[in-house]
């Protein structure tokens, strides 16, 4: 570990880049319900607002649409907001702002304006949150041009992703899995950067490629060393980057390790892994495909609100391995 | 004990409040068995919480049970409400029974939802709870449709939709009230003015001081009442009602009220003084409205005892009842997505 990395936890990382663009840039501000003395609804936002005051922490009404599109409005004049809504479910009261809007101007003014603005959104599931506070709806965003879609799944990727966001002249929406907040890692001080549109190969392996973002990238390395003891070598992506797609990266690994499995907690029918299996059909490494594509994804419900139903609404570690063994032993 | 309002004058000399009369005595008192139930379910979800029996998150309405139970009064089983994230007293103020509420708040398949929805998802619908929500605002527009669908029915019911001050800053409030309005439905707004949005003061969000202010935009009747007075709730409720069931459109009802708990769990309270919440606790609707019944001798202090010791014991049994209830099959997930063929 170099001298200026410390052991952060992901809510950490997050406030730590937030900190450094607030100082160093006067553009920057954010916008939020209870983001103030409240501290964030995950407490991600903390003590910013002693720091920097409310102008700059700036709590909103609960008017999800309206304030969005003061972020859009605001971004399109020269100021550069970071958006969080309080689960991303209420992104959903202000889809008009981000698609209609964010993610089109720039296009429809015939490349005269930008909009830098960053909605950062926590996600997914593993709270007892039930049906309203639990969605993973990245594949809705993913799905509009203009928008550019990210999920780290490390402190050090959230920290490095969001400082990019930021500095970003395009609408960027930074997905954060509600369960990554207390998960540690190692995190440098100061300014850095990690791409938009890098997927990170977090495993080297032989026998499959696991394609997977978020949390289940953290589950997904978890499944890959049970199958390690079972002899089973797998590969894992972590795919950060939902809008663009790291297609050189899943082709690559596709190619050579012949096999693939994605993973995601968003619903699977028409979810990501729907896009990745399509692009990998669509490349040079389906002549190499030794089996079936496998999706593991969401169920195809809403998030309930019993722990023992929610649990079995996503994939878990246990469900990755035999997926993962399934497709290493032959057909899937 | 006299259930209707008779000639002896008050204790100190004034009125009796007007729903003392409106309402039987025996009516009244099924009124406090309700706010005390519920102040008693909010304990016992607490309570649980604390021992770690139970999962999510909560928002108790301690301190609110006048509001629910007030504006509750005038409905009967025919009529619709909608509720809120914090709708546990919503939901027993329209009659709702314990042990299936109890059971939802931990998730078992004997709860009102199945153990699907939990304690932002509490629902009721064969006594016209249309369910807790947990979008700030869902509500008000599904209850602007329960009162169109009861006119066009043809029946007498009225839809009430009941709403935080936060609420008011959606743009799904200002819709509803204006659809409400134009087409003359039966509708009763009624927001729980418990001052906070999580940690962001009303005069932090909005700018009329009043959310009745923002009724005149609507061209809308709208009165503010003492939330935490269950005669002045009910007198307003049923003021609304009256008018809404004469066909003569919505009306929007502001109770001023406090939460004495914190926003959800975890909520540090950073935003409001001790001092703030003391002087509210000192104002408990609860205390408020069993002083009144034995000044106006309405009930007995043997009544109001009996009540209490009634609650307890069967807030006891829902507890025990929830707990002994088999949780969800995971294998059922995705039951109920549709209706069947
Ligand atoms: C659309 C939406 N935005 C934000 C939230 C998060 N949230 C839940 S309750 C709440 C505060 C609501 O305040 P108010 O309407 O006054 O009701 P109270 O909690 O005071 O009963 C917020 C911001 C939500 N559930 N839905
Ligand atoms: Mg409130």
């Amino acid at each position: 570990m170099a001298n200026d990395t410390r052991e952060l936890t992901y809510a950490e990382a997050i406030r730590e880049a937030l900190a450094i663009a607030l100082a160093a840039d006067e553009r920057v501000f954010l916008m939020g319900e209870d983001i103030g003395v409240y501290g964030g609804a995950f407490q991600v936002t903390g003590d910013l607002v002693d720091r920097f005051g409310e102008e700059r922490v700036m709590d909103t009404p609960i008017s999800e649409l309206g304030a969005a599109g003061v972020a859009v409005g605001a971004a399109l004049t020269g100021l550069r907001p970071v958006f969080e809504f309080q689960f991303s479910d209420f992104s959903l009261l202000a889809m008009e702002q981000i698609v209609n809007q964010a993610a089109k101007l720039r296009y429809m003014l015939g490349g005269a304006v930008n909009v830098p603005v960053v909605f950062r959104m926590p996600t997914g599931s593993g709270l007892g949150g039930a049906a309203q506070h639990s969605q993973s709806i990245e594949a809705w965003f993913a799905h509009v041009p203009g928008l550019k879609v990210v999920e780290p799944s490390t402190p050090y990727d959230v920290k490095g992703m969001l400082l990019s966001a930021i500095a970003d002249p395009d609408p960027v929406i930074v997905f954060e899995h509600k369960l990554l907040y207390k998960t540690k890692g190692p995190v440098p001080e100061g300014d850095y950067r990690v791409a938009l549109d890098r997927a990170a190969l977090r495993r080297e392996g032989r026998d499959l490629t696991i394609v997977a973002f978020g949390i289940m990238a953290l589950r997904a390395l978890e499944a890959a060393e049970t199958l390690a003891q079972e002899g089973v070598d797998a590969e894992v992506i972590d795919l950060r980057c939902l809008r663009p797609l790291d297609r050189e990266a899943i082709v690559a690994s596709v190619k050579k390790t012949t096999r693939l499995l994605t993973v995601y907690e968003g619903v699977k029918t028409l979810g990501l892994g729907a896009e990745i299996s399509a692009l990998v059909a669509e490349s040079e490494a389906f002549d190499y495909l030794d089996a079936p594509i496998l999706r593991l994804g969401g169920a195809e419900a809403p998030i309930p609100y019993s722990p023992a139903l929610e649990k079995a609404a996503t994939p878990q570690v246990e469900d990755i391995v035999a997926a993962a063994r399934r497709l290493a032993h032959g057909r899937a | 004990m006299e259930d209707r309002f008779d000639a002896t004058p008050a204790p100190d000399g004034v009125n009796r409040p007007w729903v003392y009369s409106r309402l039987s005595g025996a009516e009244l008192r099924e009124a406090l068995r309700r706010m005390v139930r519920i102040r008693r379910f909010e304990e016992a979800a607490e309570d649980s919480y604390i021992r770690g029996l139970s999962y999510g998150t909560m928002h108790l309405s301690i301190g609110q049970e006048a509001t629910a139970v007030g504006v509750c009064a005038p409905l009967s089983d025919a009529d619709y409400i909608t509720s809120t994230h914090r709708g546990h007293g919503h939901c027993i103020a329209k009659g709702a029974e314990l042990k299936p509420m109890f059971a939802e708040f931990l998730g078992r398949e004997t709860g009102y939802c199945k153990g699907r929805g939990g304690s932002m998802h509490i629902a009721d619908p064969g006594r016209g709870n249309l369910g807790a929500n947990g979008i700030v605002g869902g509500g008000l527009p599904i209850a602007v449709g329960a009162a169109l669908s009861a006119k066009r029915r043809g029946s007498n019911a009225v839809a009430v939709a009941f709403f935080g001050d936060g609420a008011n800053n959606e743009g799904a409030f200002h819709e509803a009230l204006n659809l409400a309005s134009i087409w003359r439905l039966p509708v009763v707004f009624v927001c729980e003015n418990n001052q906070y949005a999580m940690s962001t003061a009303i005069s932090r969000s909005t700018a009329a001081v009043n959310v009745a202010d923002r009724a005149s935009a609507y061209s809308m009747p709208a009165e503010i009442v003492d939330g935490n007075s269950f005669a002045a709730v009910a007198e307003a409720s049923f003021r609304a009602t009256d008018r809404a069931r004469a066909g003569d459109g919505p009306t929007l009802i502001e109770a001023k009220t406090y939460r004495t708990r914190g926003h959800s769990r975890s909520d540090r309270n950073r935003y409001r003084s001790r001092e703030e919440i003391e002087s509210w606790k000192a104002r408990d609707p609860i205390d408020a409205f069993e002083a009144e019944l034995l000044a106006f001798g309405l009930a007995s202090a043997e009544e109001i005892a009996a009540i209490n010791a009634e609650a307890r014991a069967d807030m006891a049994a829902a507890i025990e009842f929830a707990l002994a209830s088999p949780t969800p099959d995971p294998a059922e997930l995705t039951r109920d997505v549709y209706s069947p063929a």
